[in-house]
């Protein structure tokens, strides 16, 4: 075990746990933050997206030591407009079903946001197809990402 | 939230009222003598835990809305508030939703007769049920604002959340509840004409309950309960089916930091840690040498052999009409093909898990459960106290498709044993991983479907349909209501009545002893015997010469609800006068299931990955359609469930051992591989039916039919990109 001084939404969480214990459960078990979620822990579903220092990664492949001082962002601690605007539109829109895997949807379409205001179904399925939604909620994940990118735009 | 403790104000709903729910109710008893689980349920009176049946109002006016099953996607939560709210003249705004507790009595499936969410039933049980609810509060409210302002009920009027009197009196629900609560309820309240609904089948009023919290990471699964000294529990379960413990060594794993304990259970070795992480690598560490004297060992290649020898031969009869022997002697255009399934896991987003404190004598459980009322018998049984002992309370869960309901209880019965091996007062949340998820069985049965059938003078003359496939229910508490004849008639629904009028038919079966667990996934038998019947019929049209549409069409007679949505989708399509793209080609399915009834079409291409579907058009006669935007949206999700299966997924098994254990190797289909879908709803006045289960099976078949009208033929082996890595 070791300890780990965690910068997690603007807040340093102190996290006790074995240094190879991945980011996600660092997050989940050590910070008690939970709307990270765990499908499949060898990066293939998304569910666990965050952001560290801004670039989305997947936290159930990341080992807590290599995060450092780095700073994390989880779902509850988006709060860009971006962020703000793609949440609103999945609501708009009844995106979820279970919901399950939404927390890692919603942070890969806002990373995909801050990068390109404005982007085609091409760009929408090249940042998205890493993130499973086994309801198949795609349909409307397209949507709301065109939908949320539209009142970005106005 | 748990209900009991935070109600504040609440509107007392008798059992005798709310029990009073039409046919429903015998139809339950009847299930429940024939389930021997659910035997153990006690007498009603051990269940008056939960005063506030279905409708909780509060002062602030919100109210909620306690679902009898689990809200895991397809929208529940939702449908229930709508038919309460309906009939209370609620505003949608003040609606709320959660789950009720688990209680045999008072939450019953009205069709199950025990407490459980499957068979696409949420609101075909429940439609006059929770409307009768909204209707018995409304007068309940009523009832209390006559007497306070003193005038006559009958001149009071609701409409969206506000009570109105002519005087000018005006006054909102939260302010009545306290005196509604005293009034007597309502023996017979009177139900709203459908031509007056103002919420049941509209559009852009009711929104989903449950989509805010799912995204913001409010929503609260199983995995998300953290409980002071709680700890986590990964279990190493036999690699093969059958397989049993011989030896064991946990040094290695109790050495790692945050393991606590090592426990054998029966279903294997038990690693108790803080925390996900060491538990799930303490597991890892152990060091068990497994018996596996009676475990299944075939392989896929093996099954295949032995399930296809035998569908060359005549299966136990389940259905026959004219001569089909007789028939296919005559000659004519004589077409014989055979169709292989594999076993498909179900693989939720949540893989499985549950929460329990076991206190000697009480026990409190909590997790997406889906079959409540046999989980808790089992637990009570397991932990060796009585079921009213128990506390169970109902959380969301990140889908099913099936797998939260075993016909077992195999996974309440292990949280039950994990929590008992560790001892009283220990609170533990078992966590399967994706690996146990992958390879823990409970799969959709393997089978083989082989199919023959004659065309003369461009006319199916005769059908034959010799099904292989191991049996869902037998052995379970379900095998009373579900065999006829010795036979699983979920192994067979769907082929044995077909909706197209042929002479000469013929349905038998082979059902198959095969060690490895399976159950019901996402509609069940017809996750084969749609593809099977439907592709078929396409493949005798084709020898007829016959359009896929207008020659199922002529077949049609006695099927109107069939015919409707063909109508419909054929419509939808512009089948007839549509251009389709050079190198793309489209195909029709139509299948009924729960009552439902969806056709779909399918245009497609084919790529050097496989094929590429571009547009899904579906039509859906659910009967009244109660909430229309989540019937679309089962339907797209159906169709993108059905497509990612039918392209990519197999569970196969190398000497026993299940082989794929992650998405890598159970390729899900993926936002890039989902097309565009359109959905038309059939306009009906039937009876509602379910809306989870029915997109999935029609997807199949369209896509092998319009593979076959593209030229490269229908798959007869699923899937169909097999191999498939992500």
């Amino acid at each position: 075990m070791a300890a780990f001084a965690l910068k997690i939404n603007g807040q340093t969480h102190q996290v006790d746990v074995d240094p190879s214990t991945p980011l996600l459960w660092a997050i989940r078990d050590g910070a008690g933050l939970t709307g990270t979620k765990y499908g499949c822990g060898v990066a293939q579903c998304g569910a666990c997206t965050v952001y560290v220092d801004g670039q989305t990664v997947r936290s159930c492949s990341l080992p807590v030591s290599a995060v450092g001082s780095s700073e994390v962002t989880t779902i509850e601690g988006l709060d860009s407009k971006e962020a703000k605007a793609v949440q609103k539109a999945w609501v708009a829109l009844d995106v979820p079903q279970c919901g399950y895997c939404q927390s890692g949807q919603i942070m890969s379409a806002t990373a995909l946001l801050n990068l390109n205001p404005a982007p085609t179904d091409r760009d929408i399925d090249l940042a998205m197809n890493g993130n499973i939604c086994r309801c198949a909620t795609y349909v409307r994940i397209r949507a709301a990402i065109h939908g949320a990118a539209k009142t970005l735009e106005g | 939230m748990t209900v009991h403790d935070k109600t504040i104000h609440a509107t007392a709903l008798s059992r005798r009222s709310l029990l009073k729910a039409g046919a429903g109710l015998a139809i339950g008893a009847y299930i429940a003598r024939g389930g021997k689980a659910f035997a153990q349920a006690p007498a009603p009176a051990a269940y008056n835990i939960a005063p506030n049946t279905f409708v909780i109002i509060k002062p602030d006016n919100t109210v909620t809305v306690l679902c009898k099953g689990i809200e895991f996607g397809q929208g529940q939560f939702t449908g229930m508030a709508t038919l309460v709210a309906e009939e209370l003249d609620a505003d949608w705004s003040q609606m709320r939703a959660d789950h009720a507790p688990s209680n045999p009595v008072l939450y019953k499936n009205l069709l199950f007769g025990v407490q459980g969410t499957g068979g696409s039933s949420a609101v075909a049980n429940s439609y006059i049920q929770m409307r009768q609810v909204g209707a018995a509060a409304r007068e309940l409210l009523v009832a209390a604002a006559a007497e306070t302002w003193q005038v006559p009920a009958a001149e009071i009027t609701v409409e969206s959340g506000v009570i109105k009197h002519a005087s000018g009196k005006e006054g909102r629900f939260g302010e009545f509840a306290d005196k509604a609560m005293q009034m007597p309820v309502p023996s017979d309240p009177k139900l709203k004409d459908p031509s007056t609904f103002k919420l049941i089948g509209s559009e852009g009023i009711v929104k989903r309950l449950d989509s805010a919290d799912k995204t913001d990471g409010k929503a609260l699964y199983t995995l998300d309960i953290h409980e002071p000294d709680m700890l986590t529990v990964v279990i190493a379960r036999s690699p093969k089916f059958g397989g049993t413990v011989k030896s064991f060594d946990a040094t290695a794993a109790k050495a790692i930091p945050g393991v606590v304990d090592v426990k054998q259970v029966p279903t294997g070795i038990a690693v108790y840690a803080k925390g996900f992480w060491p538990a799930k690598t303490g597991r890892d560490a152990l060091k068990i040498v497994w018996d596996d004297s009676k475990a299944e060992t075939r392989g896929s290649a093996q099954l295949l052999s032995e399930f296809r020898a035998l569908s060359k031969t005549p299966g136990k009869v389940v259905k026959s009409e004219g001569d089909f022997d007789g028939s296919m002697a005559k000659g004519g255009r004589v077409v014989e093909v055979e169709y292989v399934f594999p076993y498909l896991a179900h693989a939720p987003m949540e893989p499985l898990n549950g929460y329990l404190k076991w206190e000697g004598d009480t026990a409190y459980a909590r997790y997406g459960c889906q079959f409540p009322t046999p989980d808790h018998a089992v637990i009570a049984q397991t932990l060796g106290i009585p079921m009213e002992k128990v506390k169970l309370d109902v959380i969301l869960a990140g889908g099913s498709f099936g797998r939260r309901a075993q016909q077992t209880t195999h996974v309440a019965r292990e949280l039950a044993e994990v929590a008992k091996a560790m001892g009283p007062g220990k609170p533990i949340k078992l966590v399967w991983t994706r690996e146990d998820d992958m390879r823990g069985g409970y799969y959709r049965p393997y089978s083989i479907h082989r199919m023959r059938g004659v065309v003369r003078d461009g006319k199916i003359e005769a059908w034959s349909d010799t099904i292989v496939g191991q049996s869902i229910m037998k052995g379970s508490a379900f095998e009373a209501m579900t065999f006829k004849d010795g036979l699983d008639s979920t192994s067979y629904e769907g082929s044995n009545e077909i909706p197209y009028d042929v002479a000469n038919f013929k349905c038998d079966m082979h059902q198959v002893d095969v060690g490895v667990p399976v159950l019901w996934w996402r509609s069940v038998g017809h996750t084969h015997t749609g593809y099977a019947v439907e592709a078929f019929v396409d493949e005798l049209l084709e020898a007829a010469g016959k359009d896929p549409i207008e020659g199922r069409l002529e077949l049609m007679g006695k099927k109107p609800r069939h015919a409707g949505v063909l109508k419909a989708v054929a419509e939808l399509a512009d089948w007839k006068k549509a251009k389709v793209e050079t190198g793309r080609a489209r195909g029709v399915a139509v299948v009924e299931s729960f009552n439902t009834f969806v056709a779909q079409i399918v245009e497609l291409s084919m790529t050097d990955d496989g094929p590429r579907v571009h547009k899904v058009w579906c039509a859906v006669d659910c009967g009244v359609a109660v909430n229309p935007d989540i019937i679309r949206a089962q339907m797209e999700g159906g169709i993108g469930f059905g497509l990612g299966h039918i392209l990519y997924a197999e569970q196969t098994l190398d000497a026993g051992r299940p082989v794929a254990g992650n998405f890598d190797t159970y390729r899900s289909l993926r936002i890039n591989e989902m097309p565009e879908i359109e959905v038309v709803i059939v306009k009906s006045t039937e009876k509602p039916s379910g809306v989870g289960e029915p997109g999935v099976p029609p997807l199949g078949p369209a896509v092998a039919n319009a593979m076959a009208k593209l030229g490269v033929g229908r798959p007869r082996q699923l899937p169909i990109v097999p191999g498939a890595s992500a």
